[in-house]
């Protein structure tokens, strides 16, 4: 009896899947190959490539987000293609253009919502997750009302919620979604010049704006949205001449290590230390470019940071106790992002102007394994599926 | 006579100079690689524009060429588009402007 039940619901699976045996998607993820819009599906407990999906449109800056059961990944293109990917058929279960120039997006939740955020036109798109239909718009618009500010910094909040930056407006909206064909919008005006990406604490609890037109950061308490918006870190390079960027710092893997978060500068050659007890700066650590993400290794006191053109061939690694730099790498000729294993033994790096993602050990600081991608940008672990803001 | 020998002579030495008024073969290469990744992490690979507005050929249509010529070399002030002067030299950004105005193909 037993045995048949599961000859049955085996024989079902693969006819469904193709797949000849049965797994889990908790050590699955996926590579954006940015162009030839195309992404590949991984595992990093063998370091293999699983699949290869092409059709997604224009990859540059693409970003993904996870179902909950962490089956599906929701890959957002820049050219304002929402696609959904299954993992476990490496095949496109649904594709959407929904806006002429996007950026990024966020899952609610409880998993039920697509939020994307677009540049052009300016505004957040929410979509049903299951079908990918349209459920409402909100546009950002800004001034006397007709202007319309692009959208940064999206990320999902607890109690139904998603939060975003606008641009050009310099402000954060807060949009309620309890009804989701019905958003309540909360503005907080005046937040700083040009937001450019922001993130959420793990907790839930601190959305941070970055800006890049003035010095310091927008920080909203999702506990007391009521105090408003503040600014930290108001006086942070005042006066200092500011180095090229020339390209804009990520907000998202920002790290926070006990009561501290390590960020990057912008316009400097340095990761700057926030105090969360009364988010001050604590330090200024010097470093080898303009970072571009500063991302802590799940299990360590390690922080890691690549950079901006000409110094994106390096990654430094930075003890989260001494704010010494201890590891200088050099995995290979610009390296655009890098994904833990949930754990954080290994570290997934793009290369991309060596089309191939290195593997590398985060105690050993070797290479362990490489894999040939195509101008790989974004890595996407399945493990987003359960933090929250990401 | 002599004197026209002269000139004949130096022509050919004169396209020399003419030609280092682009870059070579390889660098334009890498250059169309730069203008695709790195300015297309502002402007879109495709150049339909991002944070930074689009760089197609309509959209720069009618703008003067010292205008996009200065832009790249020296950015523009309060936004994040950045100067390239450090990284690139005037022949090459007055070849890449060019290559704009004209409309840069997408693989
Ligand atoms: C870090 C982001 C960023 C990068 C990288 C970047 N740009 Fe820009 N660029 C911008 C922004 C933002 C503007 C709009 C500036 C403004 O509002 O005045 C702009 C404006 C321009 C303009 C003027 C367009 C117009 O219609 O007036 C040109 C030309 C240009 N960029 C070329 C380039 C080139 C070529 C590169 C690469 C060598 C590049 N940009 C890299 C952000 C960037």
């Amino acid at each position: 009896m037993r045995s048949d039940l599961l000859a049955i619901s085996l024989s079902g699976l693969l006819l469904t899947s193709g797949c000849t045996t049965l797994r889990g998607t908790g050590d699955m993820g996926i590579v954006v190959e940015r162009a030839d819009g195309r992404v590949k599906v991984v595992e990093h407990t063998g370091n293999t490539e699983l699949a290869s999906i092409s059709g997604l449109g224009d990859l540059s800056h693409a970003s993904a987000v996870y179902s909950r059961d962490g089956r599906y990944a929701y890959v957002f293109g820049r050219d304002g293609g929402l696609t959904k990917i299954d993992l476990l058929k490496g095949a496109i279960v649904k594709r959407v253009m929904q806006s002429g120039n996007s950026i990024g997006g966020a899952i609610s939740q409880d998993g039920k919502l697509i939020a994307v955020s677009n540049y052009e036109p300016g505004g957040v798109n929410i979509f049903d997750a299951e079908s990918l239909q349209l459920i409402a718009e909100i546009p950002a618009t800004y001034d006397d009302g007709t202007a319309r500010s692009k959208v940064v910094g999206l990320v999902d909040a607890p109690k139904d919620r998603f939060v975003f930056s606008l641009y050009e407006a310099g402000e954060i909206w807060v949009a309620d979604v309890t009804q989701p064909e019905n958003p309540a919008i909360t503005r907080y005006r005046d937040v700083g010049k040009q937001p450019y990406d922001a993130l959420l604490t793990p907790d839930g609890r601190y959305y941070m704006a970055g800006l890049f037109g003035e010095d310091g950061l927008a920080m909203l308490d999702l506990w007391h949205p009521e105090r408003g918006v503040t600014r930290i870190l108001p006086d942070y390079g005042r006066g200092e001449e500011k180095l090229p960027v020339y390209k804009m710092p990520h907000l998202e893997g920002w790290a926070i290590a006990g009561n501290t978060a390590f960020v990057p500068a912008v316009g400097r050659y340095e990761v700057l230390v926030i105090d969360f007890s009364n988010f001050s700066e604590k330090a200024r650590i010097p470093v080898h470019g303009q970072p571009i993400f500063v991302m802590a290794q799940p299990a360590s006191s390690q922080v890691w940071v690549n950079f901006a053109m000409p110094n994106n061939d390096t990654v430094q690694v930075i003890d989260t106790e001494t704010f010494q730099v201890i590891k200088t790498l050099k995995p290979g000729p610009a390296v655009l992002h890098m994904e833990f294993t949930p754990r954080g033994e290994r570290v997934w790096m793009s290369v991309r102007d060596d089309d191939r993602i290195a593997v590398y050990d985060t105690t050993s600081f070797e290479q362990t394994t490489q894999l040939p991608v195509d101008k790989p940008s974004g890595i996407f672990f399945s493990t987003r599926a359960h933090n929250i803001g990401l | 006579m002599f004197l026209i020998l002269i000139v004949l002579l130096s022509l050919p030495v004169m396209d020399v100079v003419a030609d280092s008024s682009i870059p070579t073969a390889k660098r334009q290469g890498e250059l169309l690689h730069l203008l695709r990744h790195d300015c297309g992490s502002c402007h879109g690979m495709t150049l339909q524009g991002g944070l930074g507005p689009a760089l197609t050929q309509e959209a720069l249509a009618g703008k003067p060429m010292e205008y996009l010529y200065l832009t790249v070399r020296d950015g523009h002030p309060d936004t994040p588009m950045p100067p390239w002067r450090g990284l690139l030299d005037d022949t090459e950004i007055r070849w890449l402007v060019t290559q704009l105005m004209q409309g840069v193909q997408n693989p």
